[in-house]
């Protein structure tokens, strides 16, 4: 290395070619550098990347299974991206899914007697608010005493999870089959399905309005004008009179709103019952998919679509081609990585000059 | 440079720089500096926040590379790639924030990084060194405390024990004095003084006239990035130090209209405010701002100035006191509440206070008239945007697109866009701290000729500025502020500069008709 140095710029103007350009080079990469293992494990690449793609996108079934596991993952990623906008570190959208599904759960199963266009907006309603007041509670501590929200909402994940538990296993438990979930919710309040013979729920348009309702937050209002100036510096923004404090905390209520509607759409679109397993880290990746997003709301749709495909489509390739179920993971990890390595570089010049 | 080279025969020179330039994006930060130290004295380098004090001994101390010029350790030409290489050449240096490890006992923390320590003996013999040196100083300190137990005070003795214990032949003290108490002043320059005698070099920060005096034997004064004057102590007096640290030499010829003064909009009655240490920063402080009229703020910096514009913008919390805009009291008002009433804020900290660098300029620029150009929820951006660029074009912001990153401006466009942003709103009273500082000369005499236009408009104008020639050039009244305290104010038409040097440097006071 004598006489070179490598030097790392931020880019004041990012370049929209690159912008589209890295990702697509990212995942290719990553393609390339995941036949190494896949090969390792008997498998033909080619033959595992067409399992993988065919089960993710191929027929009628796996394509709505994969809007299924798309729409959780939108609506995880367009709270954190929405929190995140803002400089509110929420990467507590787990336990705010868990709080709003078990909020949402607990009207639906006492829902019986409402007609279903009454019951399902009260029961969005009552998720949202769930959702929102466990995220209240971060934010609040934060305005007011300092505390680190990345800490609190990082914990009060576990927090609900253990409470939704101790309901689940306690009080609630299904009283019919004796298994630790929620009776069953009323009917009225089952999300229809709109591919039949499919689990293509109206969650998934719920999710894709909430992403609309994202961008045109951060691009046409004032509230988003605020939280972009927060963002960028909320000295500043308070000295020129943003009220700060109660712009985080109501960023904080809808991101948690946000992430509860993710919950009550596995209850009321998915599994009818509020359960312990509601989310396999729906929440977690919210955050992945945020920051491989650029907490931009085309970037947040595009990140979840992709992730459900790996996701939906890794399994079907484990499932026809015998990979090892541990690869599906890894290959999962490889291309997240690679994209990330690639938004580095939409971000920042690499150079190499003389020392 | 010759007379320094004939003195070297007599006394080393223990650090010689010579031509040191170092620029930050858009900053030259040290413009062809040179500096010496001998050995065995108390170097002083004076001058106001932002002149290039501490960038040029990051330089001495290995964490800037400069860009171009010389480093001479007792003679011999050297380049440090990092503090390590100045540790190694008996370089040490105490920063305004301590690099200490709270968690960690102070005999950790004084060994840390060092390789010649075995592991188990190492502490036992740190220790009893550590207490042998502290002894010697004076340095009261226990060995086995953790440091979070320790005040401010001891924190920086625990540095100076680093440095010690690693036989620092030069020690550079970044304004050591800012977080200590009056006491532990004393201790300190007690200990400096013991250390000079051993034959030790000390390079101290400050601006701080009164401390410089005190402790130092030969002082260097920098302003905006060069070296305005080495001049030995008792050659010296603060009122000369006060005068060359904030410059004197008048540059600009502004017309200025008779002054046309009308009632009272900014009325300040006793009041007081802490720093940001919680120690007592502001005192008292009374006056009024009338329309028309401009009312300048002298002072050397770090006496208060800072801490007063942001309680008047509701940034900061008074401690006592109150005041007034246009009869309305609003000591306790939020930000939000005083921008509405339409006051202006140029702040002292453009990039941290006044802007958000990373949104576009267009959004600086409507980022006070947002809630004006909105409809219901909803912000109208081809309005705002319309908006936005009649500002850039009146103020002559210089840009080849208004939705690029405001970081893409040079810091005289900043200023500009600032300065539209807050007169567009033809404010009734402007608050300006700082306005041309590290500006060149042509942003400045734009700025200060948008202030007089905005006294001739009518409007209440406080100019808080640590340019004494830009405070004589504007003023119509100047109030001079030291140690958090009004010590005089006097009308600008034929004001004593001498007079004003000496209440800045705190020598003079006035009494005050009250």
């Amino acid at each position: 290395m004598a006489g070179f140095k490598i030097t790392v710029e931020r880019r004041l103007l990012p370049s929209r070619r690159l912008e589209i350009a890295a990702p697509v080079f990212s995942i290719l990469v990553a393609l390339v550098i995941s036949a190494v293992p896949i090969s390792l494990g008997g498998v033909n690449p080619i033959e595992g990347y067409y399992e993988l793609l065919y089960g993710a996108l191929g027929n009628k079934l796996s394509l709505t299974e994969t809007f299924a596991m798309f729409s959780p993952l939108l609506l995880c990623g367009v709270a954190v991206a929405l929190a995140f906008t803002c400089k509110f570190w929420n990467i507590g959208a787990e336990g705010q899914l868990y709080c709003g599904g078990l909020v949402a759960a607990f009207f639906a199963v006492n829902a019986g007697g409402l007609p279903a266009p009454v019951a399902i907006p009260l029961m969005l309603v009552a998720g949202f608010l769930g959702g929102g007041a466990w995220a209240a509670i971060p934010a609040v501590l934060k305005v007011r005493l300092k505390v680190d929200e990345v800490v609190t909402t990082l914990l009060g994940n576990w927090v609900m999870y253990y409470l939704v538990s101790a309901i689940l296993f306690g009080p609630w438990r299904n009283p019919k089959t004796g298994w630790p979930e929620s009776p069953i919710i009323a009917e009225s309040t089952f999300y229809p399905i709109l591919v039949p013979g499919s689990r293509f729920h109206l969650g998934i348009v719920v999710s894709l309005l909430i992403a609309v309702a994202f961008y045109i937050i951060l691009k046409k209002t004032k509230w988003g004008f605020e939280l972009l100036a927060i963002g960028g510096n909320p000295a500043s923004s308070q000295a020129m009179g943003i009220s700060v404090a109660k712009q985080i905390i109501l960023a904080a209520i809808v991101s948690g709103g946000i992430a509860g509607l993710a919950g009550v759409g596995q209850v009321a679109g998915i599994h009818y019952h509020m359960k312990t397993d509601l989310s396999p880290g729906f929440g977690y990746t919210g955050v992945v998919i945020a920051m491989v997003g650029g907490l931009n709301p085309i970037g947040v749709v595009l990140a979840s679509f992709l992730m459900a495909v790996v996701v939906q489509g890794t399994q079907a390739m484990h499932r026809a081609t015998g990979v090892p179920w541990a690869l599906a993971e890894v290959i999962q990890g490889i291309i997240l990585l690679c994209l990330l390595v690639g938004i580095f570089f939409t971000k920042y010049r690499v150079r190499m000059v003389k020392a | 440079m010759i007379e320094v080279a004939a003195d070297a025969q007599t006394q080393p020179n223990v650090i010689e720089m010579r031509g040191i330039v170092k620029t930050f994006p858009g900053v030259v930060a040290n413009d062809h500096v040179d500096f010496s130290l001998q050995k065995g004295e108390i170097h002083a380098l004076l001058g106001e926040n932002g002149a290039g004090k501490s960038t040029l001994m990051n330089v001495l101390y290995g964490l800037y590379r400069p860009d171009s010029g010389e480093i001479r350790v007792n003679g011999t030409a050297v380049t440090f790639d990092s503090p390590r290489d100045a540790i190694a050449l008996k370089i040490g240096m105490i920063h305004q924030h301590f690099m200490l490890v709270q968690a960690m006992s102070v005999t950790d923390n004084v060994i840390l990084g060092l390789h010649t320590q075995g592991v188990l003996i190492g502490e036992k013999t740190a220790e009893n060194k550590i207490t042998e040196l502290a002894e010697r100083y004076g340095l009261k300190v226990d060995p086995k405390n953790f440091i979070w137990q320790l005040s401010v005070g001891e924190q920086q003795r625990v540095e100076i024990l680093k440095a010690l214990y690693r036989e620092a032949n030069v020690l550079i003290l970044d304004e050591p004095t800012a977080v200590l108490t009056p006491p532990e002043t004393r201790d300190l320059f007690t200990i400096l003084r013991k250390m000079r005698s051993e034959g030790r070099s000390i390079v101290y920060i400050s601006h701080k006239l009164e401390e410089v005096m005190n402790v130092s034997d030969s002082i260097t004064v920098l302003r905006a990035g060069k070296v305005v004057a080495n001049v030995k102590k008792a050659k010296t007096s603060k009122a000369e130090l006060a005068r060359l640290m904030v410059g004197r030499e008048v540059i600009f010829r502004l017309s200025k209209t008779e002054a046309k003064i009308g009632t009272p909009v900014l009325e300040v009655e006793r009041l007081s405010a802490s720093n940001d240490m919680k120690m007592p920063a502001l005192r008292n402080v009374s006056f009024a701002v009338r329309e028309g009229e401009i009312l300048g703020i002298a002072g050397v910096s770090g006496n208060g100035q800072r801490e007063l514009a942001e309680v008047l913008v509701g940034l900061r919390r008074a401690t006592g006191g109150r005041f007034a805009i246009g009869g309305q009291e609003v000591t306790t008002a939020t930000p939000r509440t005083i921008v509405d009433m339409n006051v202006g804020f140029i702040p002292e900290d453009r990039v941290g206070l006044g802007l958000v660098m990373g949104l576009p300029i267009l959004s600086n620029a409507i980022m006070k008239r947002y809630r004006d150009l909105s409809k219901g929820l909803l912000l109208d951006y081809s309005v705002a945007s319309d908006y936005a660029g009649g500002l850039i074009k009146e103020f002559d912001v210089k840009t080849p697109n208004m939705r690029y990153p405001t970081k893409t401006l040079s810091g005289g466009n900043l200023q500009r866009l600032i300065l539209a942003r807050e007169l567009a709103r033809e404010p009734r009273l402007l608050i300006a701290a700082q306005p041309t500082r590290g500006l060149d000369v042509g942003a400045t005499e734009y700025i200060r000729s948008k202030i007089l236009e905005q006294r001739s408009l009518g409007r209440a104008i406080l100019l808080i500025s640590e340019d004494l020639d830009e405070i004589l050039s504007l003023s119509d009244r100047i109030a001079v502020i030291y140690e958090g305290e009004i010590v005089g104010v006097v009308p600008a038409e034929g004001a004593n500069v001498e007079e004003i040097g000496l209440m800045m440097a705190g020598s003079k006071r006035m009494e005050l008709a009250s």
